[in-house]
């Protein structure tokens, strides 16, 4: 039965939204969706009001919002991950309740749990059948994985499917199965292929980085993991891309077979695939154009869920198998709490993602950062937001030296014989005051703008509003 | 142990800032040729600042100061001689007058700071035919010459011929400098490799160099620096005949014997001094047996 | 010292300071932007007078926008605008 609708508006009168229900989306056209943008925008027409946006993230793509919260269409916010162009807005204050931050692992587990029940879920897909079966892998807009919309489309008491690929026949291998769809919806375009994939991301040329990545793989090899069965997951930021530039000559060089590379998957990633670095790779989202490429063609590089990625809840989540996940940090205290969240004067600049999900989970969660940016030092007492709870952070690779969470002492002991500077994170949080001098707090508000919720559903920590 | 050298402009803080980070052995902050006319002035009181308040811990200061033909040395001289930089080190060194030259500002600042004379240690910078050809003289013309620097881009100018990844048309000038330095009692280091994109031709730039008999190299990019301590570094295998050499002689005494040999080869002075030398190098950088 | 032309010194790098020293007749005042004004503001200030002060100067209007620049590369940059506009 085609479950074809005319428009977007039709479909969003069939599915029956109304004041006060909960819409979500998924964001795996990044900064190139065209969808959240385009649905509110009819919602608005339509005159619903008091809508919760549930959204794995958020990106300067979505500005618009914005109006929306103005006009108390959106009154509520879920997301994992919001870019600096909202941030900063919602940091000053414009939405009355706060905005909910999951992790990648948490928002589905939420989903699947009904905590955090969804009435309309809107997804966009680069290509669909009429029956609503649908894939990331085809189509002018090809993002690749659809991991993130798994959860809505199958727990959505409606699901919507938006494509500007509408297949006449039958898709054969679909991601997300039309058994969970009740519309689908041509448009002309769903996103931007600029800003859904980025071309090549190119590994930095930052000396600083370099050493830092460097340094990372010493640790590596110094941890004892490094060996056949291995498994990683890295970010697409600079130095954790150098780091699995430079990680797959130590594998290649040593013979080492990994078992899977995990993640947001780049080009980099694909070549250690290819290479023979890993057996397979686990793909939640694609970053890049190779990495759509490969996860269309080459059966071993395989799309997973955001509950099989990273759910609390989920017995074989990937995350609980990994080895070792490198990952970022806008401030790291001194118990190694880190921060992703706000910047350093407070604002809303990012999220968790699937940062939490991964660090409880690794063997080794590592995280690479410089000692300082420009002035300000990257180890604080206390960071300004607690994103990922410093118990689950073993180890923090900075230019100047590496410090390792006092509970592994086990790891210390190894990367010390290693000969690799190990330093304790007061000693680096000194070593940077003393280049840069002690930074004065910014002043926070009382208004609790956004909260963030652990993978476990538990409150982590509140994020308050700057004043400005 | 001095293997490896970082030049960094003077002129860009950021850059300055995280010398002492990137893994080489000294670093080299440079107020010549990184720096335009324009920015003589900034990139002296900048470099200066960067010393007295960042220290760059656990790495030696070289500075780099201007030519003796231009008006900026002394100027160069009278702000960071009174930071007690590692060395000086002065371009286009030509003759045993220019050392004398330095040698005499030199001790007049150091006077002037009440720093005891003799202290600032002199790393000139030979990059020209002439300086090549006085090298000699040049390294033994003070107590204040620690070691030789070969500048190959400026002297494949002086040459007139064109600078080669192969380098032929400076190895006339590296055998020289070496041979000089050595006869001087110095220790000599070799002009770095630029192109900053080729990692495979900057390993065996220096392992030539190690090869000729250089002490060390510098770099003009961070990229190399790892290659140039390892190139320079003592292998895990000549560490173990080092110390099998010395064990051996060890032994041989013990016994009273005179006539060593290891491997059926005789254990002649010269292989001593060399198994000496490489253990003193592994031991500075945590190699040693001791580590082991 | 008096400063007698407009002088400029330091770049809009990260990591680095721009400073815009200029002539003035009613003692000093200092105009900062900066990319870490609410962790460094106060102590920026204190260092631009301290220059000012060690070199004298009295009359002069000082511009500094800030890329998150050291105490080192400000004071660097202040001192070097400074010897640029002063009296030859």
């Amino acid at each position: 039965m085609s479950k074809v609708v005319k428009t977007l508006r039709e479909a969003i009168e069939l599915a029956g939204l109304k004041d006060g229900m909960t819409v979500s989306f998924h964001h795996h056209l990044r900064n190139g969706d065209f969808v959240l943008n385009m649905v509110m925008e009819q919602i608005a027409a339509l005159g619903i009001k008091d809508l919760t946006v549930n959204a794995s993230s958020l990106f300067d793509a979505h500005t618009p919002l914005l109006e929306h919260i103005k006009n108390h269409v959106v009154t509520k916010i879920l997301t994992d991950y919001m870019s600096a162009g909202l941030g900063h807005e919602i940091s000053r204050g414009v939405m009355e309740k706060p905005v909910e931050f999951r992790t990648h692992g948490g928002r589905p587990a939420d989903i699947a749990l009904g905590r955090t029940p969804i009435d309309v879920a809107f997804i966009a897909a680069p290509t669909a059948d009429s029956e609503g079966n649908c894939t990331g892998k085809l189509g002018k807009s090809a993002c690749g994985s659809l991991g993130y919309a798994f959860a809505d489309a199958k727990y959505a008491k409606k699901t919507v499917i938006i494509t500007d690929n509408l297949l006449d026949g039958t898709l054969s291998e679909p991601s997300i199965s039309g058994e969970d769809v009740d519309y689908v919806v041509a448009v002309d375009a769903i996103g931007d292929p600029n800003g859904i994939v980025s071309g090549t991301t190119k590994i930095t040329r930052d000396p600083v980085g370099l050493i830092m990545a460097q340094t990372a793989v010493k640790v590596i090899e110094a941890s004892g993991l490094l060996r056949d069965g291995f498994s990683f997951q890295t970010g697409a930021g600079g130095a954790s891309l150098a780091a699995a530039m430079y990680l797959k000559n130590v594998m290649l060089a040593k013979g080492v077979c990994g078992s899977f590379g995990l993640g947001g998957i780049t080009g980099y990633m694909v070549d250690m695939l290819r290479e023979g670095c890993f057996r397979s790779l686990l793909d939640v989202q694609c970053f890049d154009l190779k990495a759509v490429e490969s996860i269309r063609d080459d059966p071993r590089h395989r799309e997973i869920s955001g509950a099989r990625y990273a759910s609390p809840w989920e017995k074989d989540a990937a995350v609980n198998d990994l080895d070792v996940v490198i990952l970022g940090a806008t401030e790291v205290d001194t118990d190694f709490n880190v921060n992703v969240h706000t910047d350093s004067n407070g604002f809303i600049m990012g999220g968790s993602g699937g940062h939490s999900d991964t660090a409880a989970g690794a063997k080794i969660a590592m995280i690479i950062a410089p000692i300082m940016r420009a002035r300000l030092p990257i180890v604080t007492d206390r960071v300004g937001c607690i994103s990922t709870p410093g118990s689950t952070i073993d180890v923090l690779v900075t230019q100047k030296g590496v410090a390792v969470n006092p509970a592994r002492t086990d790891l210390r002991e190894r990367l010390k014989a290693a000969g690799i500077p190990v330093r304790s994170i007061e000693e680096l949080k000194q070593i940077a005051e003393k280049i840069t001098g002690v930074p004065k707090k910014p002043p926070k508000g009382d208004r609790v703008v956004g909260e963030v919720y652990y993978r476990d559903g538990t409150l982590l920590d509140s994020i308050y509003n700057v004043p400005v | 142990m001095r293997r490896s050298m970082l030049f960094l402009p003077g002129s860009t803080p950021n850059k300055i800032i995280n010398g002492d980070a990137m893994g080489a052995d000294a670093i080299i902050l440079d107020l010549e040729d990184a720096v335009s006319p324009e920015e003589k002035d900034a990139a002296r009181i900048l470099v200066r600042n960067a010393i007295r308040d960042l220290g760059f811990p656990g790495v030696e200061v070289i500075v780099r100061i201007n030519a003796l033909d231009t008006p900026y040395w002394q100027e160069d001289l009278d702000e960071i001689v009174p930071l007690k930089p590692d060395l000086i080190m002065p371009p286009k060194t030509a003759s045993a007058k220019d050392v004398r030259a330095l040698d005499v500002y030199l001790t007049k600042l150091e006077r002037a700071s009440g720093m005891a004379v003799g202290g600032v240690g002199l790393l000139p910078l030979i990059e020209t035919a002439l300086g090549v050809e006085n090298a000699f003289e040049i390294a033994s013309a003070s107590q204040r010459v620690k070691a030789l620097f070969l500048g190959g881009e400026d002297l494949s100018a002086d040459l007139q011929c064109r600078r080669t990844k192969e380098g032929n048309e400076i190895d006339y000038a590296r055998k020289r400098i070496v041979c000089a330095a050595r006869a001087a009692g110095v220790e000599v280091y070799d002009t770095p490799f630029t192109d900053v994109n080729d990692d495979e031709g900057a390993v065996r730039d220096a392992e030539y160099a190690r090869s000729l008999g250089f002490t060390g190299k510098a770099s003009i990019s961070p990229r190399h620096v790892d290659p140039i301590n390892r190139a320079f570094s003592p292998s895990t295998a000549e560490i173990s005949h080092a110390y099998e050499v010395v064990d051996a002689i060890t032994a041989a005494k013990a016994q009273g014997r005179g006539v060593v040999a290891l491997h059926g080869k005789m254990i002649d002075a010269p292989v001593v001094a060399r198994a000496e030398r490489v253990i003193a190098a592994a031991e500075a950088l945590g190699l040693g047996r001791e580590a082991r | 010292m008096k400063i007698v032309k407009k002088a400029t010194a330091g770049t809009l790098e990260s990591g680095d300071v721009y400073v815009e020293l200029s002539p003035s007749d009613s003692g000093n005042e200092i105009e900062l932007q900066s990319a870490v004004l609410l962790q460094f503001g106060d102590a920026i200030r204190e260092s631009a007078q301290d220059v000012l002060r060690q070199f004298e100067v009295e009359n002069a209007k000082l511009k500094l926008i800030d890329q998150g620049a050291l105490d080192c590369v400000i004071r660097a940059r202040i001192e070097t605008a400074v010897l640029r506009g002063k009296e030859a």
